[in-house]
């Protein structure tokens, strides 16, 4: 039914805008519509108008721009038209159709090139359409989106020109927006009552404004009650959004906590090492992601990539060296690890600050991580926090990857559940020990990487991840890379879910609270382990 | 009394240092000329102070993590707290002499427009009421984590991580300017304590003195605890916390009770703190202040109380004199202490002078204490 009312209606419209084709016979050169813009004829004026814009001439734009200003004067006698904010004897003032100039000799001898209101809506109406039949499919956007404010009848047969030829589904989607409004502003009540549905399909924040201006216009009861029916549905849905967008943002908080915790799981996880130079590791990722950047400022995406690897590769280094020089030396105290570990992290801050200065740098994001990822007009979704979500996710299927496939993981899960047989089995356990903790800590650098994107990269970023690493791998369950992830997640969302309600701090500070109670309830974690093992 | 101290030869000495210092420091500082060379400065008595007051914390942690095994990471909580009370009392003093001149609101208060004092700072302005806050509050809150933290049975690592948690938690909300407690810049300009100003040499000394008396006094009921059959139980709790409930013990109730008592001896020695050094703010409660003491204590010796006053002492002055001479260098040294003391001085400085002093005299009731410890799993 009222797919048909539709069709009637805009074959109705077609056949007005069809009528309303000026007849072209009187202008049919520049001359002619010079000519016509000194007269008083102001259908003739508006003739040329519509003449100029489809002559496809490039000056078009820049004549129309100039009359709407009400910028353009011609010469009573010459009938010269030129340009100029005001006329002032001994000025030169430009030609308007012509590079060359005229000097000014009395200021009487010029009048301002006359413009009514109908010939103004003529001139915006074709400026639009010069806009929307561009190449550049972002002016073609703006065009239309600036038609949305100012839509009226005159331009429905642009639009309805326009939208059949408009390759984009963003602009077209804004194009009939504007056709419902205008729809909406007409008189015709079968084409309001589908025209306000059409615009409650759209979820641009324009769809609500209009909605809620023609409440204030209309007086037919119950188009009103139709009217209130959208804006709700509007509503409903933007309150969707916003719920997805939370969960995006809660999403993407999470995954930081992953990639920050990942590496933590392991060496605390299945090592059982405390090491709280955790961070530090973390930070040297991020140092190093800007020292590469430093050496290749021209190509950043590059530089990015290369950083993965080198980072991992400078984490687990020092990450090895730690273990060699000071854990080794610790294992079954896991109290002193921690404030051994803790020492070492003193010096690595120290160590930054003294050879990159106490001063946060900001490591610059490469082009295709920045900007947005519009899904439709209530929700865009930041470039740089999907790649990291994606990367996370990368990063932590790997993990568990080498965790289960690998020779090196199988010794790794060998020598964290029964150190002695393992050895008995020719497992090489301190080689184990080196590298699972290099794997760690590597693994620590990589999320510098990705945190480099995020934040700025100062000597103290180490510190502010490490109590949420190991709040992350404590509620997940140490020893548990699938509880890590779980924990990681859950904590993000949790933490963006309350932040519209108590703000970003006391939110954090909820979440802190909710943990310290929930290792309450289960002093294991999520997903604890089981067996003899976690008893010793 | 001095049964206590019978087989505790370093706390005597460490007992008779605070008795003599308690004497001879406010005579050097106010009876002799300024030229002397014996005169000590007052801006040296204020720090002797409050090196008194990190003594005091780190005995409070010893009294913890030495004899019950709990590696608390939050204890500058409670040493925060507790001088968040005296801050409250100080605050109040300061009357209509404050920047803008209201009688009851402090500065901070007129600044946000509030318009009255709220409830939970009403009190302070009574010195015996804030006294009481100074330990209760931190007892309180001490009392309420662990009641649940031991009950359930949380323990090791991640008792230790959830007493972070705890502290990082009061950082984030004490930097909240809503709580009501000066935000950020917490807590400063403060005028005089029981009408004496802070300023004047007398009451920095009286400051002195009242460190020094509780720092003794602290140290009495430490060792106290340690000495009684509680003292003995705890030990036992901390070398083999399963054995002893099986053997029918209620280590949850001994737990949470030292404890409890370690975190009000905490708030005592914020309380001393915050007067001699002017200002507390949010920053004390960052969790690096705390693994700070554990280190203090780690490197005094774990498990001695003496050892623990005199790690704090060490350490400080040790970052006094770096971060004025070299303060690059600072955060290296402190670094390095922590992983050498680890790895070479498990049993701290006052393991390394018993070894010294136990090949030649051989004390054998010094030396049974210690390898217990030395045996007790972290």
């Amino acid at each position: 039914m009222s797919t048909s009312i539709r069709r009637c209606f805009f074959i109705l419209m077609l056949c007005i805008g069809l009528v309303s084709l000026p007849s072209r016979a009187q202008i049919s050169n520049v001359v002619e519509v010079e000519q016509s813009l000194v007269g008083k004829d102001y259908a003739l004026k508006s003739e040329a108008i519509v003449w100029l814009a489809q002559s496809g001439d490039d000056n078009a734009r820049f004549v129309f721009e100039k009359l709407m200003q009400g910028n353009v004067y011609f010469h009573k006698k010459t009938k010269q038209i030129v340009y100029a904010s005001k006329v002032e004897k001994g000025a030169s003032l430009p030609f308007l159709f012509s590079d060359e100039t005229i000097v000014v000799n009395k200021k009487r001898d010029f009048k301002k090139v006359g413009v009514n209101n109908q010939l103004r809506s003529e001139l915006r109406t074709q400026l639009a359409s010069l806009d929307l039949y561009s190449d550049d499919a972002s002016t073609r956007f703006d065009a239309a989106k600036n038609l949305l404010s100012n839509a009226s009848l005159e331009h429905q047969a642009l639009i309805q020109d326009v939208i059949k030829q408009e390759s984009d589904a963003k602009v077209r989607d804004v194009l009939a927006l504007a056709l419902a409004i205008i729809d909406l502003r007409g008189s015709d009540e079968g084409a309001q009552r589908a025209a306000i549905e059409r615009i409650s399909d759209s979820k641009r924040p324009e769809a609500l404004q209009a909605l809620n201006l023609a409440k204030q216009e209309l007086s037919d009861p119950e188009l009103l009650i139709l009217i209130d029916k959208s804006i709700a549905d509007y509503q409903a849905s933007q309150k969707r959004y916003a719920m997805v967008e939370t969960l995006y943002f809660g999403l993407s908080l999470g995954s930081v906590l992953v990639l920050a915790g990942i590496g933590l799981a392991i060496t605390f996880g299945v090592m059982g090492v405390i090491n709280m130079a955790h961070g530090e590791l973390i930070m040297l990722g991020a140092y190093t992601t800007y020292v590469l950047q430093q050496l290749m400022p021209n190509n950043l995406g590059a530089s990015l990539l290369i950083s993965i690897p080198i980072a991992f590769m400078v984490s687990a280094i020092v990450g090895i060296i730690i273990e060699r020089l000071v854990i080794r030396h610790l294992y079954n105290r896991p109290l002193e690890t921690l404030l051994a570990t803790f020492g070492i992290s003193l010096i690595l801050q120290q160590a930054v600050r003294s050879v990159f200065s106490p001063l946060n740098r900001s490591v610059a994001t490469p082009e295709f991580m920045s900007g947005m990822f519009e899904v439709n007009p209530m929700l865009s979704l930041t470039n740089s926090r999907l790649y990291i979500l994606l990367f996370c996710m990368i990063v932590f299927v790997l993990l568990v990857l080498i965790l289960k496939k690998t020779a090196l993981g199988l010794q790794v899960r060998a020598v964290s559940q029964n150190r002695e047989m393992a050895k008995a089995m020719g497992v090489r356990s301190e080689r184990v020990d080196a590298m699972t903790f290099g794997l760690g800590s590597g693994i620590a650098g990589v999320a510098g990487v990705a945190l480099s994107q995020l934040t700025n990269v100062g000597p103290n970023m180490g510190q502010a991840y490490i109590i949420d690493s190991f709040m992350v791998v404590v509620f997940g369950g140490v020893g548990n890379l699938w509880g890590t992830l779980v924990a990681g997640l859950s904590l993000g969302i949790f933490n963006k879910m309350l932040e519209p309600w108590v703000g970003a701090v006391l939110s954090k500070i909820l979440v802190l609270v909710f943990i310290i109670l929930f290792i309450q309830k289960r002093p294991r974690g999520l997903f604890p382990q089981k067996g003899r093992a976690v008893e010793s | 009394m001095l049964n206590i101290l019978r087989q505790d030869r370093g706390g005597k000495i460490l007992l008779a240092i605070l008795m003599i210092a308690i004497v001879l420091v406010p005579f050097l500082n106010l009876a002799l000329p300024s030229e002397h060379p014996l005169h000590v400065q007052t801006y040296t008595v204020t720090l002797m102070g409050k090196y008194l007051c990190y003594a005091l914390l780190a005995l409070a942690v010893d009294l913890v993590w030495g004899f019950l095994g709990i590696l608390s990471l939050g204890h500058a909580a409670f040493f925060a707290l507790g001088g968040y009370a005296m801050g409250m009392y100080l605050m109040r003093q300061i009357g209509s002499r404050g920047v803008y001149g209201d009688p009851v609101l402090p500065d901070f208060m007129v600044f946000l427009n509030w318009q009255e004092l709220p409830w939970f700072w009403q009190g302070f302005d009574q010195f015996w009421f804030a006294a009481l806050m100074v330990v209760l509050i931190p007892g309180l809150l001490a009392f309420v984590f662990g009641y649940f933290a031991f009950r359930s049975r949380v323990s090791g690592v991640y008792l230790s991580i959830i007493t972070q948690a705890m502290t990082y938690a009061l950082l984030l909300s004490f930097f909240r300017n809503e709580m009501g407690f000066g935000g950020n810049n917490g807590l400063t300009d403060f005028k005089d304590i029981l009408g004496y100003s802070l300023q004047s040499d007398q009451t920095r000394i009286a400051l002195f003195v009242a460190s020094c008396a509780a720092l003794i006094g602290g140290y009495l009921i430490c060792r106290a605890i340690v000495a009684s059959r509680l003292g003995r139980l705890s030990v036992a709790i901390r070398d083999a916390e399963s054995r002893t409930r099986f053997i029918g013990y209620r280590v949850d109730t001994v737990k949470l009770w030292i404890f409890v008592i370690s975190a009000m001896l905490a708030g005592v020695a914020g309380a001393l703190y915050v007067p001699q050094v002017g200002i507390i703010n949010p920053g004390e409660f960052a969790p690096i202040n705390s693994i700070e003491v554990v280190v203090w204590v780690a490197l005094g010796g774990r498990a001695t109380l003496f050892g623990a006053v005199a790690g704090a002492v060490i350490v400080n002055y040790a970052k006094s004199w770096f971060t004025v001479e070299l303060p690059e260098v600072w955060l290296f040294f402190l670094g390095a202490l922590f992983v050498l003391s680890t790895l070479y001085l498990p049993k701290g400085i006052v393991g390394l002078v018993k070894s010294k002093s136990s090949t030649m005299t051989s004390n054998s009731k010094d030396e049974e204490s210690t390898a217990q410890i030395s045996e007790a799993k972290a």
